[in-house]
């Protein structure tokens, strides 16, 4: 994990953060047309983009995928896992290709999952393999709707 | 189902990690797969109006932002008024996502999941109370996960 304290952000920092979760053009220069509705200029909005992708203010920035319509399968995936039988299982989970996230969380459902396939049928294929291999139940909780939303920052 | 084809593959290929921090980024893009700029951006436009892209841009890390409270809230509402109640939490500031999922009664009856966000956990149980209080009668019951740990994190490869 980052340092926390690391992270310096100024106003111009959190409106850029707030602003962009919610999209960027498509045109010959996006960074000029972003940069000219928020009163900066393009060489700044890309330095301080570059530097909040290196000081991991940014997990990502660019097009975000949808998995599902490009023939693949998603979802997320709970297990009751006891304490004392935590790391066997985790060894077994994330060995698993199709793994993509996995989080321990602190409830009787211990262990949550992301799946991505290249097909959808290779999900009930892959939770089947990961019950056998574990021994242990897996409940599948393929999102039926979803409401992004994105996270604003207090300016 | 949308189709696409090899070139719209390279294209994901060479964005799925991120778009160049460059003048010209779909530009770049294209000189990368041999293709114009302008079919890029062409093929970019059509794959977000038919949803294979679900938008471009920033997407912050939480943790890294100070917030390390990350809580998983979950809620158990009425299926009729479900779609309406995910809307409605999408108008506070704390939540970034919420989704709809089928239960597994009797051992998980939640259907509405919400990640809220706070600098701590006490601040997500106070944001918590703020969606109970919003979800009314049409809740009967909540809970929140807290991660504990990452225990993998290697993102989706959506093509090789």
């Amino acid at each position: 994990m980052n340092n926390v304290n690391s992270i310096e952000l100024d106003q111009t920092d959190r409106t850029i953060i707030n602003v962009l979760q919610g999209g960027f053009p498509i045109c010959a220069h996006p960074y000029a047309q972003v940069a000219k509705d928020l009163g900066l200029e393009e060489d700044d909005l890309i330095a301080r983009l570059q530097r909040l992708k290196e000081c991991g203010a940014l997990s990502r920035f660019g097009p975000m995928y949808h998995a599902e319509r490009l023939g693949g399968g998603l979802t997320l995936a709970a297990m009751k896992v006891a304490e004392d039988d935590f790391e066997r299982v985790n060894e077994i989970v994330n060995a698993f290709p199709e793994v993509a996230h996995n989080y321990a969380r602190d409830h009787e459902f211990s262990m949550w999952f992301v799946l991505a396939t290249e097909t959808p049928q290779r999900i009930q294929e892959t939770l089947a393999e990961i019950e056998t291999a574990t021994g242990i139940k897996v409940y599948d909780m393929p999102k039926s709707e979803e409401f992004f939303i994105g996270l604003r920052l207090e300016l | 189902m949308n189709p696409i084809d090899d070139i719209d593959r390279a294209i994901i290929a060479a964005t799925q990690g991120g778009l160049p921090l460059t003048s010209s980024p779909y530009e770049e893009v294209a000189n990368e797969i041999g293709v114009s700029g302008d079919e890029v951006m062409q093929r970019m436009q059509r794959m977000l109006e038919n949803g294979i892209i679900r938008r471009i841009g920033a997407v912050p890390n939480h943790y890294a932002l100070g917030f390390r409270g990350n809580g998983m809230t979950v809620w158990d509402v009425d299926d009729k008024r479900a779609q309406e109640i995910g809307r409605q939490i999408g108008q506070l500031d704390f939540v970034s996502h919420a989704y709809l999922r089928p239960r597994h009664a009797p051992e998980w009856t939640y259907n509405l999941f919400a990640m809220a966000h706070g600098r701590d956990r006490a601040e997500v149980y106070a944001k918590a109370d703020i969606i109970r209080a919003l979800l009314g009668e049409d809740c009967r019951s909540g809970d929140i996960l807290f991660s504990t740990r990452i225990l993998k994190k290697t993102g989706l490869r959506l093509v090789s």
